[in-house]
């Protein structure tokens, strides 16, 4: 568990420890304000975050979302309540501490990207090295690197104001990978940019993780962000948690009417993977299998064809005819006899899918995993039914 | 008729008698806490008085030029110094521009921090707020009488008196342009682990920077307008030309300081802002 959030508190007046009593006791936010005048910002928030995840937190605004991701590197302080990471408890880091944690262990992008407008942005990129006291020559080596990463090569000497919405956001990510931390926080990051601008920076920043394996707490209120880029996604509304699942949870089992009425809109074709639709395959038969027992195999199943594999690659397909020709040949192996198959990853979009299936007539489409390794069949069933 | 409350003059006695007793008894350590100023002034006197004029005239134009970046502005610039020569006072000029240069000098050093500190506690600041009114608007004679009697007549009261008036916009200016920092910014340096220091040299002084500019601008502005009151109190220079002008009804003695003090505001006036203008082009935000 890299990231333990453990029943945050925050409520904002002039004596929140004051009231804390009543809400645990389980006044609402409108009762506490009503009869304190204090605002109840988090309500006994607990999350789990596994290290190497993408946890999006997701909610309208002022729905909390904004303080909460605040809490993790105290940049809020909360009213009760822990943050536990890698086993050290941060609320209780004493000032220094907590300097050296930002600076070593947890670092931030914006959602108003939050660049230094006097500085360039290669200096801008080496702020948090800067800030460790790291020299000038190894600042501008590591900061030149992710610029170069985010594709930004080239606009170094440039100043913030001279970049465009999207690229001073991918400075603001180079400036938060260059301290090369474990957790990286992202409050709205795309946010303020517009769709088609946001949908690149969400590509980029799945291509990083794919390398990076960095833990990251992604803030949101874009559930069509939220479910793409997360692997867990939680639902905050009015301070309090409503839902923690995977995207396919809280998409096909919405917890309660809130919620519902978040996923009823999704574009679910554009959300769910291959993998969400896949059938496990009823018959495999492997390349050394001898024609005559595929042909008894595949007739003992009433199946018109099977999948033949070599090791976990899928080598093609054979039908009932090629085997039973195999056959009629004498043929040693079916490997002369297979016809090829239209396969597909399993983290390819449904969207993506319906196409081929289209252009397919009606052969079946394998799915793989991102080794290649078959894992089953797209199911038109499941795919209907899911996106109908 | 507003009925008396309780003895004004007892109240007046009674403050008479605190300066006084003060003025007997640390007027020698007053005096003394400020030598090194006058130190320095003096010192800065002799050099612009000691100096060649043109060598004078060649500093200055770099000065504007390294704070502008345009010939023509120090061109200008140097017009302006020659013209304080070409009316026959050089002299008085060179002693108003070092009381100046060491007035502005100890408001940066004080106007500064004080702003800092403002920006920083708000409870510094609602107490700093009030003080800052009765310095703007207290009549400056008013405190010229005690800080006369406890420094005697001369440079350094006129220094005092000097400060007292021209610092205030540097402080508030300094408070607003730290105030004035995008927040996102801020919070995005202590995302990264920038404590006080950092978070002040590093993003809050550097931002605040044109607003600080603008604040040495009026303060240098503020000073000048005080040269003649400083005259009164036995600083010499130019605004000794302008009271003796008025002492002996010389219209054209008067006119001609008091042209000279304005090319010296103008002087001081143009270099700053063009300081300030460049500062602030190169963080503009878009």
């Amino acid at each position: 568990m890299k990231i333990q959030v453990k029943n945050i508190y925050k409520i904002f007046g002039n004596k929140p420890e004051a009231q804390l009593g009543k809400v645990k006791a389980g006044m609402g936010k409108e009762a506490l304000l009503d009869e304190t005048g204090h605002t109840l910002g988090l309500n006994d928030i607990s999350l789990d975050i596994e290290e190497g995840q993408i946890f999006v937190i997701m909610g309208l605004s002022g729905s909390g979302k904004s303080t909460l991701i605040r809490h993790f590197n105290r940049l809020i302080e909360p009213t009760d309540g822990h943050i536990i990471i890698n086993g050290q408890d941060v609320m209780a880091l004493p000032e220094r501490e907590l300097e050296d944690f930002r600076r070593h262990k947890i670092s931030m992008v914006f959602q108003r990207f939050g660049l230094l407008p006097h500085k360039s942005v290669l200096d801008n990129t080496a702020y948090g090295l800067q800030i460790q006291g790291v020299g000038k020559a190894e600042r501008a080596e590591k900061a030149g690197y992710w610029l170069e990463q985010v594709g930004l090569k080239g606009f170094e000497e440039q100043y913030p104001h001279q970049l465009s919405g999207g690229m001073q956001q991918r400075v603001g990510l180079a400036r938060a990978l260059t301290t090369d931390p474990e957790i990286l926080l992202m409050d709205e990051a795309f946010s303020a940019l517009d769709p088609l601008i946001r949908r690149e920076m969400q590509d980029q920043l799945l291509e990083l993780q794919q390398k990076l394996h960095k833990t990251i707490v992604f803030i949101t209120h874009d559930l069509d962000e939220a479910l793409r880029l997360g692997d867990r996604i939680a639902i905050l509304r009015d301070g309090e948690l409503v839902q923690v699942g995977s995207p396919e949870e809280i998409l096909l089992k919405p917890a309660d009417d809130y919620v519902q009425a978040f996923v009823q809109d999704v574009n679910r074709a554009r959300v769910l993977t291959a993998s969400h639709v896949l059938a496990p395959a009823k018959l495999t038969v492997t390349l050394k299998s001898k024609p005559q027992q595929a042909v008894e195999l595949l007739k003992e199943h009433s199946s018109e064809y099977a999948c033949v594999l070599d090791g976990t690659q899928l080598k093609g397909l054979i039908t009932v005819l090629d085997a039973q020709r195999a056959l009629n040949d004498n043929a040693d192996s079916l490997a002369n006899y297979l016809s090829s198959v239209e396969s597909v990853r399993s983290d390819t979009e449904l969207e993506q899918i319906l196409p081929n299936i289209l252009s397919n007539n009606g052969a079946p489409i394998a799915v793989t995993g991102k080794d290649g390794g078959f894992k089953g069949w797209v199911s038109c069933e499941k795919l209907i039914s899911l996106v109908a | 008729m507003f009925p008396e409350l309780f003895s004004t003059r007892e109240l007046r006695k009674s403050i008479d008698g605190s300066v006084d007793w003060l003025v007997t008894n640390y007027a020698d350590s007053f005096e003394a806490l400020t030598q090194p100023f006058l130190a320095i002034l003096i010192w800065l006197e002799q050099l612009l008085r000691g100096a060649p004029w043109w060598a004078v005239i060649l500093g200055v134009a770099l000065v504007s030029y390294a704070a502008s970046r345009s010939w023509l502005l120090s061109l200008g610039m140097s017009a302006l110094l020659f013209f304080i020569g070409a009316i026959g006072l050089w002299d008085q000029g060179m002693q108003t521009l070092a009381l100046m240069l060491v007035a502005t000098g100890l408001s940066v050093v004080i106007g500064i921090p004080v702003g800092i500190l403002m920006a920083s506690y708000d409870r510094f600041r609602k107490i700093m707020l009030p003080v800052l009114d009765i310095m703007q608007t207290m009549p400056s004679f008013v405190y010229l009488i005690p800080v006369v009697m406890l420094f005697g007549l001369g440079k350094v009261p006129a220094i005092f008196a000097t400060i007292i008036y021209a610092v205030p916009p540097l402080i508030r200016l300094t408070d607003l342009g730290i105030r004035l920092v995008d927040a996102d910014v801020l919070e995005a340096s202590r995302a990264f682990g920038a404590n006080r220091r950092q978070q002040l040299f590093g993003i809050q002084l550097p931002l605040a920077l044109p607003n600080i500019m603008a604040g040495i601008n009026q303060t240098t502005m503020m000073a000048l307008a005080m040269v003649v009151i400083a005259s009164m109190i036995g600083a010499r220079g130019l605004g000794q030309e302008v009271l003796i002008g008025i002492n002996r009804l010389e219209v054209g003695r008067g006119l001609l300081a008091g042209l000279a003090i304005v090319a010296l505001a103008i002087l001081f006036d143009r270099i700053t802002q063009s300081l300030g203008k460049r500062m602030s082009v190169a963080q503009q935000d878009s």
